[in-house]
């Protein structure tokens, strides 16, 4: 057992609302330490105050704790290092795509609301698309519509460090 | 920075708890236009952005409860009125969407550039929570600045309301900077460079947004600070919106949730 392996492991936890992306993929496992048996991981949140922060823990514990080579884990959210959209992983991607939610732009830095404005509809990859909300039904996400296929749907939102 | 010297701790002490309890009491208002909005776009904002500040007030209590204070539901849930430092405009009630829009504007503002100063702290916890509430805040603002601009040039009624309210929230406002007791420890050490730079900063960024929409800061002769938040004095308007926040949590404060 060692970090390496203890992060393939975490590939298995999926965020509690995103269930395709998984939550090192999403950049929030920022750290991983194992010594003799005793696993350490440090979490990022996303936003602050995201209500999953809590069940994200308990998700890597009870994950962990059914390793025989790891006798003890030890889980901590810090905002010792900021997280921004930036860290969520090309796999990432991919992952938030299949679960119908356009990827943030990355790089986005002092992002604007014609930032926000240019996103590709998830479904049919037009340009052709609305600006509906800044907010969405969590933190996490914008709302548009698609003026190509006449669909709504959500972007996860670009935060910068 | 360590924190071993009992001045400085005080200092961060009596800031955070000024900083948390404005979250949490916006907080607290903006949740109450949901299901209320003029629009569902807005009623999803203003319930989004409750939800922020909420959540960011908890890790500020968090920081509280690492300098020796109580847990932060116990914070947040079992003080009364005289307890709270948050400041008189945040517990307003809601009103008509213009007071709202005016005071969301107004006070994230502040809070944004408060987080940006704190980016610099030496108290390095903070500095880092800073970092990151910079990022989410300026959706805040964002949103504030985007539909002020808009309405302050709609039409003669839209300009006109916001103005009124304007010219009546514009003291409250003040009050978000009254200096506090440890003023000059936190300066000294780094900590915060105070509200009197704050409030410069914030002039500075807010005057040339509203002149451009039109809109008329009142003359400086007739500003008053509305001060007293800061020091447990408020208005009638807070212990009620504690009540009713606190009413699940007293039920059992002790149950697991």
């Amino acid at each position: 057992m060692n970090p390496e392996k203890i992060r393939e492991i975490l590939k298995e936890v999926k965020d509690p609302e995103i269930p395709t992306i998984s939550l090192v993929d999403l950049g929030i496992v920022t750290d991983i330490q194992f010594s003799k048996g005793k696993a350490d991981i440090e979490l990022t949140p996303t936003f602050a105050g995201c209500p999953a922060l809590k069940i994200m823990e308990d998700l890597v514990r009870d994950r962990l704790v059914q390793e025989p080579d790891i006798t003890e884990v030890h889980v901590v959210t810090t905002f010792d290092k900021q997280w921004s959209t930036d860290m969520i992983t090309e796999d990432g991607h991919k992952a938030l795509l299949q679960h119908g939610l356009s990827p943030p732009k990355r790089n986005c830095g002092n992002f604007s609301i014609e930032t926000l404005e240019d996103t590709a509809c998830p479904f049919c990859s037009s340009k052709d698309t609305t600006l509906n909300n800044t907010f969405g039904p969590t933190l996490c996400r914008t709302m548009h519509y698609c003026n190509n296929c006449k669909q709504a749907f959500e972007g996860f939102k670009p935060v910068a460090s | 920075m360590d924190f071993f010297n009992e001045a400085h701790v005080n200092a961060a002490k009596e800031m955070l708890y000024k900083m948390a309890d404005d979250q949490l009491i916006i907080g607290h208002r903006n949740s109450e236009w949901t299901g209320l909005g003029p629009l569902l776009e807005e009623d999803i904002a203003f319930s989004s952005m409750a939800q922020d500040k909420i959540g960011q007030s908890e890790h500020l209590y968090g920081l509280l409860h690492e300098l020796g204070e109580s847990e932060p539901d116990t914070v947040a849930f079992t003080r009364n009125s005289p307890q709270f430092h948050c400041s008189q405009l945040v517990e307003l009630p809601i009103g008509e969407y213009d007071f709202s829009l005016i005071r969301h504007f107004l006070f994230d503002f502040a809070e944004y550039l408060r987080f940006e100063m704190l980016v610099n702290s030496s108290y390095e916890n903070l500095a880092n929570i800073a970092k990151k509430y910079k990022g989410e805040i300026k959706y805040h603002t964002m949103h504030a600045n985007t539909w002020v601009s808009q309405l302050a040039q709609g039409n003669e009624e839209s300009k006109s309301r916001l103005q009124n309210q304007l010219n009546d929230v514009w003291n409250l406002a003040l009050g978000i900077f009254e200096p506090g007791p440890h003023e000059g420890v936190l300066i000294d050490s780094g900590i915060f460079a105070g509200e009197e730079a704050l409030k410069a900063e914030w002039l500075s960024a807010i005057v040339p947004l509203l002149t451009k929409m039109g809109l008329i800061i009142p003359a400086e002769s007739t500003w008053n600070p509305v001060y007293g938040g800061r020091t447990g004095e408020h208005s009638d308007h807070l212990q009620p919106l504690l009540d009713e926040m606190t009413e699940v949590y007293s039920i059992d404060p002790s149950a697991d949730w």
